[in-house]
């Protein structure tokens, strides 16, 4: 009943859920990033358990690696500090949390009660990076290029918006 | 050495309860933006979980493309952030309550 793979499992999605609620407990920005980190590798692992090599390697790589250094950039460029406990929005503790809370346990328990989802073996799925390269540019062609126009106005807006006021002023100065 | 998909499952929706939860408790704009990114890794898991149950390779395609998007979506939102620091010199988000920066 108790296999390694089960094991494996349980002890990632622990330190997976464990990483995501000292997200939400700590204070500090930087605590909260590091946190989202230990969830993102413990992710990394679980897809490899489930055979899912190409996606493990994207997700240490893209989501670890690039996009927690710009969140983390960030926090350092503006010297994010602790932040101030205001109360905020009375309608999000009065109904947002207690539903989310009853929401989760409700789908938790007819998934483990009455969801007859079968059974996962491991490593059934072998995703080698050739096959899904093989997907990617055949069958799924026109969104990657989609994608990729995607990322390039993002790059863009990223420059306009985060650019000081006075340069994007002087340039469309210039540009008259 | 096999496991149920719903373990998978369940802890998919974990995840995405607690990045709901982040984003509806935390006060800091970074803190928010990074509980959205939580809701996206426990969606990108139950995409995994079911490719690997019905043995279709395009669900780890789709995390690709998911993660593709929350790279742009973290560089533009990232930019927006200092955009509104330099404006408003915080990042509390209720004290960012006027559309007009």
């Amino acid at each position: 009943m108790l296999n390694l793979h089960l094991i494996l499992f349980l002890v990632f999605g622990a330190i997976c859920v464990a990483g995501a609620v000292n997200l939400l407990l700590q204070r500090h920005p930087i605590n909260s990033a590091l946190s989202l980190v230990v969830v993102m590798g413990a992710l990394a692992v679980e897809y490899l358990l489930l055979g899912a090599e190409f996606v493990a390697a994207v997700q240490v790589i893209v989501y670890a690696g690039a996009i927690m250094v710009l969140f983390v950039f960030v926090i350092m460029l503006l010297n994010a500090g602790e932040e101030e406990r205001t109360g905020g929005s009375h309608v999000a503790w009065i109904l947002g949390v207690p539903g989310m809370l009853a929401g989760a346990v409700i789908i938790c328990w007819a998934l483990l009660r009455h969801g007859n989802t079968g059974d996962v073996s491991i490593g059934q799925l072998p995703g080698h990076p050739a096959d899904i390269a093989q997907l990617l540019f055949h069958q799924f062609l026109l969104p990657f290029e989609v994608t990729s126009i995607l990322v390039l106005i993002a790059i863009m807006g990223a420059v306009v918006l985060a650019a000081p006021p006075e340069s994007v002023q002087g340039s469309k100065r210039e540009a008259k | 050495m096999t496991i149920p998909l719903s373990y998978y499952l369940v802890l998919s929706g974990i995840l995405f309860a607690c990045g709901v939860m982040g984003f509806l408790i935390k006060r800091n704009i970074i803190t928010i933006f990074m509980s959205i990114e939580l809701m996206l890794n426990g969606v990108n898991l139950s995409f995994v979980a079911f490719a690997a149950k019905w043995g279709q390779l395009s669900g780890q395609v789709f995390v690709f493309f998911v993660m593709v998007v929350a790279a742009a979506e973290a560089a533009v939102g990232l930019a927006i952030i200092i955009a509104v620091f330099r404006t408003r010199e915080t990042l509390n988000i209720d004290q960012v309550n006027l559309l007009k920066l």
